[in-house]
């Protein structure tokens, strides 16, 4: 066991040490702190992408004295570590850029306790990404659940807190969900960790005992997965909670966390039930279906809405049906274009989220769209990034969405006869609606308003935290775009050792 | 198996009654206790788990390891850990109802939600 | 002896009555209009008690919403049946209760018993399992306490100085009434809880208890005091300096010990901390240490959070 493969236990206990010492922490320490951490840890997870390309395979590595089954474990590879350096990317300049708002927004005893949740969910990500253990990622899962409910109601306004509340509730049921499942699961099998519930799974299966329990145990834990990650009938919570957290709030949640459990889904699909037991179950179809139900009908309501913050929520809804359509196709490559999509999706909400704010200021405060007009002008380099976010949502070349929509269109040609054509004609659709909403705000953004509206700066003024990272973000956007082919050829072997 | 299942039969009631309780009233506080009956259920189906007729509880006592004395060890341990983030998940909920109550005078939910988007007008 | 009557001048029967028939917003709003309202000083003229049911005011709106709600309920129950239904046809196909032969009781369950007391030193086999063979469970379960403790303390502390101030004119106002009994039981009972907690805590890997256990104990203890003595008596040693400071020592011991723990078994290298003889008070390892950490961080989330809950501050 060489020294970097114990990066990963270094990369979940930092961010714990951390939180703990963050507490005694006040004011400009604090922030200094949180940011060195959560720079350690981007680093750290680089270097370890850069180490584990090179060993070429998955490790486990026992957490404790005891070899699996007997004791914990938690294990590596190169889709792991994609994963976990690009979602730290994105942390670190979602939390850079919303840094300005965030701190007229909470008030200042509070933001040492604002940045505790960051790093607990910062630990809690890695956790997810690397474990190997049911009942870890449980428990894990829920130092998230509670830190999101922490971050959106951070700034202490009425609405943010009827909206932390309705979010609490209803991830409360799929907690309780979710826990059902793992102990009718543990009932079935007697292990805790993955791959021995695998092989047993597998057992179960062949001889055909069980089979209701084994198809309510895959039916309980998706579920309760997707509600958590704002699947198509289970995203009431994510209007409310989207658009009246602070920006920074937002972009953590949308482009973070829901991905976390995304990952994991993805995970326990590939690792506990496998493949073929979970298209034997049908609830894949299930997934494929609402995935493509939350992508029309996202996308139908972003149109309808006039808030800008409701409308890129409603947007997330969309994207997230595209990732449960890759994943509801079953096959390595709809798995492939999934987890394309997790990363191309997380880069550009984020960067949305994070212009919402000197947006809203271009327009004297209002969030509504109509008030947009002429905001390119007042904040160019806020609307120059709107811009690289909306069209790289839509699919234009050289941006991230472009080889994600490709990788789906590759998905089902020549290969999936079945799902061709329901998953061609939503592509253009979605697509369509998409330019429809997204393309409507980037014009209206550069087409000069009436000269009698609410008085609005004439220019507005942005930190340098806030100017760094949108240049961080456009960057990420055009490197996803430009690099597709060698991170598709990173995920694809990372997906070939990640069962 | 259904004769002799009773406690985890039991657990399943408890379970229905708590998620409907927790999705579908608009008081608040049942909504918690909904939480709070759901998570009970789980951990008496766990401890039910646990539990093989005629052994004791995992204690060592008089030297005994055999492995033909004592009940399962691991269902007790996972009962101990759903406990804590049970009670983390209802204190939480419960500062925001504490939260909504000081602000909108009321634990309806759909009243809140009302009062919310008129004090936004 | 006059019947008892509630601020609305109406007898408890006819207010479970009018539950009964208008379902439970009118419960809601009546024990909201209690909290809300001062109580009466004098009775208004009194409801005769032979009208259970309240003049209909609103006829037809009346009945929509008595429809609605009893088509609600039904609705409620209905699914509610159906989960119930499917889980228990579910849970009635699967292993026994108390056989010996289910799945559940494999070779890993036989591991921890056969060979819990040697491999962790620590004769209470559940301990042995939690904060050894499966430890990195119980460390997310510890940070998932001091999540939740972060997000209500950010929540409910009371953030400007106004606020503080108000709140304690308002502990002031109640300590002139401070109950005799209640002290003077609090004087004889918590030492004794708290010996009791400490116990428990300390035997964590010896008999039944543990970390959790007694750090609750512990917690109700101070929890006690706090009501019997009012804060301004635990808030002399009780603030949220020492919250924080027990919290920042006993999670970064847990975290960083568990981290060298967690490094020599992947690396196969020995551990300091050796198991001991079997049966001592300091044996098995860090568990003890381990069980001292969450104590301490269980009893003070817990005080912590009844104080954040009674005045908002601690």
């Amino acid at each position: 066991m060489e020294l970097w493969q114990s990066l990963p236990l270094v990369s979940i206990i930092l961010p714990l040490f951390s939180a703990a010492v963050m507490i005694v922490l006040r004011g400009k320490g604090a922030r200094a702190f949180c940011f060195a951490v959560l720079g350690g840890e981007t680093l750290l997870s680089g270097f370890f992408l850069i180490k584990i390309r090179a060993f070429g395979q998955s490790y486990t590595y026992p957490m404790g004295h005891y070899p699996a089954p007997f004791g914990n474990e938690i294990r590596a590879g190169l889709f792991e570590a994609i994963a976990l350096f690009f979602f730290m990317l994105i942390l670190l300049l979602s939390l850079a850029g919303g840094l300005h708002k965030l701190e007229e927004h909470v008030r200042k005893e509070r933001m040492p306790l604002y940045y505790a949740m960051i790093l607990l969910m910062t630990a809690s990500l890695s956790a997810q990404i690397f474990t190997n253990d049911l009942f870890t990622s449980y428990v894990f899962v829920e130092i998230m659940t509670l830190a999101a409910a922490g971050l959106i109601a951070a700034h202490g306004k009425g609405r943010a807190i009827l909206a932390s509340a309705r979010y609490m509730v209803m991830n409360m049921v799929a907690s309780s969900l979710f826990l059902l499942g793992i102990v009718l699961l543990y009932d079935l099998t007697g292990h805790l960790l993955m791959s021995p519930i695998r092989q047993q799974v597998a057992a179960l299966a062949a001889e055909g005992q069980y089979k209701l329990a084994l198809i309510v145990v895959v039916g309980l834990i998706t579920v309760g997965l997707s509600i958590k990650s704002a699947l198509f009938p289970f995203h009431s919570w994510v209007p409310d909670a989207y658009g009246t957290a602070s920006p920074a709030s937002a972009a953590i949640m949308s482009g973070l966390v829901s991905h976390a459990y995304l990952f994991l889904l993805m995970k326990i699909i590939y690792r506990v039930f496998g493949t073929e037991l979970f298209a034997v179950t049908g609830i894949e179809n299930v997934l494929f279906v609402f995935g493509l139900a939350g992508m029309l009908i996202g996308s139908i309501v972003a149109i309808l809405q006039q808030d800008l913050k409701r409308m890129i929520a409603y947007s997330s809804v969309a994207q997230v049906g595209y990732i449960f359509m890759g994943i509801g196709l079953g096959s390595r490559a709809g798995m492939l274009a999934a987890a394309f999509h997790l990363l191309a999706h997380a880069a550009c909400k984020s960067m949305l989220f994070i212009t919402t704010d000197a947006l809203i200021r271009a327009s004297g405060g209002s969030s509504d769209l109509r008030d947009l007009r002429g905001a390119g002008f007042r904040a160019r380099l806020t609307a120059a990034a709107f811009a690289v976010g909306s069209i790289s949502m839509v699919g234009f070349p050289f941006l991230g969405g472009f080889p994600s929509k490709v990788n789906f269109v590759r998905a089902v040609i020549d290969i999936d006869p079945i799902h061709r054509i329901p998953v061609l004609i939503f592509l253009v659709l979605s697509t369509w609606l998409n330019t429809l909403y997204f393309l409507r705000a980037v014009i209206s953004l550069y087409t000069m308003g009436k000269q009698d509206q609410p008085r609005r700066e004439e220019r507005v003024r942005t930190g340098i935290a806030y100017a760094l990272s949108l240049a961080g973000f456009i960057a990420l956007n055009a490197g996803l775009g430009l690099f597709s082919q060698r991170i598709i050829n990173g995920l694809l072997s990372g997906l070939s050792m990640f069962s | 198996m259904i004769l002799t299942n009773y406690a985890e039969i039991a657990a399943m009631i408890l379970f229905g009654i708590g998620l409907m309780l927790l999705l579908l009233n608009k008081n608040m506080i049942k909504k918690i206790i909904g939480f709070s009956m759901t998570d009970s259920a789980i951990f008496l189906y766990l401890a039910a788990k646990g539990y093989i007729s005629g052994r004791k509880a995992p204690i060592v006592t008089d030297g005994v390891t055999s492995a033909e004395a004592y009940i399962n060890p691991i269902p007790a341990g996972l009962v101990l850990t759903g406990i804590v983030v049970s009670v983390a998940s209802s204190a939480v909920l419960l500062a925001l109802t504490v939260r909504l109550y000081r602000k909108y005078h009321t634990l309806n939910l759909d009243e809140i939600t009302d009062r919310a988007r008129k004090g936004e007008e | 002896m006059a019947r008892q009557l509630d601020p609305n001048g109406q007898s408890l029967y006819a207010r479970f009555s009018r539950y009964l028939s208008e379902g439970d917003d009118r419960l809601d709003q009546d024990m909201i209009r209690e909290v809300d309202a001062p109580p009466a000083v004098h009775d208004p003229e009194p409801v005769p008690p032979s009208a259970p049911f309240p003049p209909v005011a609103e006829g037809v709106k009346t009945r929509h919403t008595r429809v609605a709600t009893v088509a609600y309920q039904l609705i409620a129950m209905l699914l509610t049946a159906a989960i119930s239904m499917l889980l228990i046809w579910t849970t009635a196909k699967l292993p026994s209760f108390g056989d010996a032969q289910n799945p559940a009781h494999n070779e890993v369950a036989r591991r921890y018993v056969e060979n819990g007391m040697d491999e962790t030193g620590s004769v209470n086999l559940v301990t042995g399992m939690i904060l050894d063979y499966r430890a990195f469970d119980t460390l997310g379960e510890s940070n998932v306490l001091f999540t939740a403790a972060c997000v209500v303390l950010m929540l409910l502390r009371s953030g400007s100085r106004e606020e503080r101030i108000e709140i304690e004119a308002d502990e002031r106002m109640e300590d002139r009434n401070r109950d005799e009994i209640l002290q003077t039981a609090a004087r004889v009972l918590i030492p004794m809880i708290m010996m009791f907690g400490c116990y428990v805590i300390l035997n964590g890997h010896l008999s039944p208890g543990g970390g959790f256990s007694g750090g609750a104990v512990i917690g109700a203890a101070m929890i006690l005091y706090l009501n019997a003595f009012g804060s301004g008596a635990s808030g002399r040693f009780l603030t949220i300096r020492t919250f924080r400071f027990v919290s920042v020592l006993a999670l970064s011991f847990y975290s960083l010990s568990k981290a060298y723990s967690f490094f020599t078994g992947a690396n196969h290298l020995p551990s300091v901390f050796t198991t001991g003889v079997i049966g001592n008070l300091f044996s098995a390892g860090l568990i003890p240490y381990l069980n001292i950490a969450v104590g301490l961080v269980v009893c003070f989330t817990m005080y912590a959070f009844f104080a954040l809950f009674r005045k908002g501050d601690i």
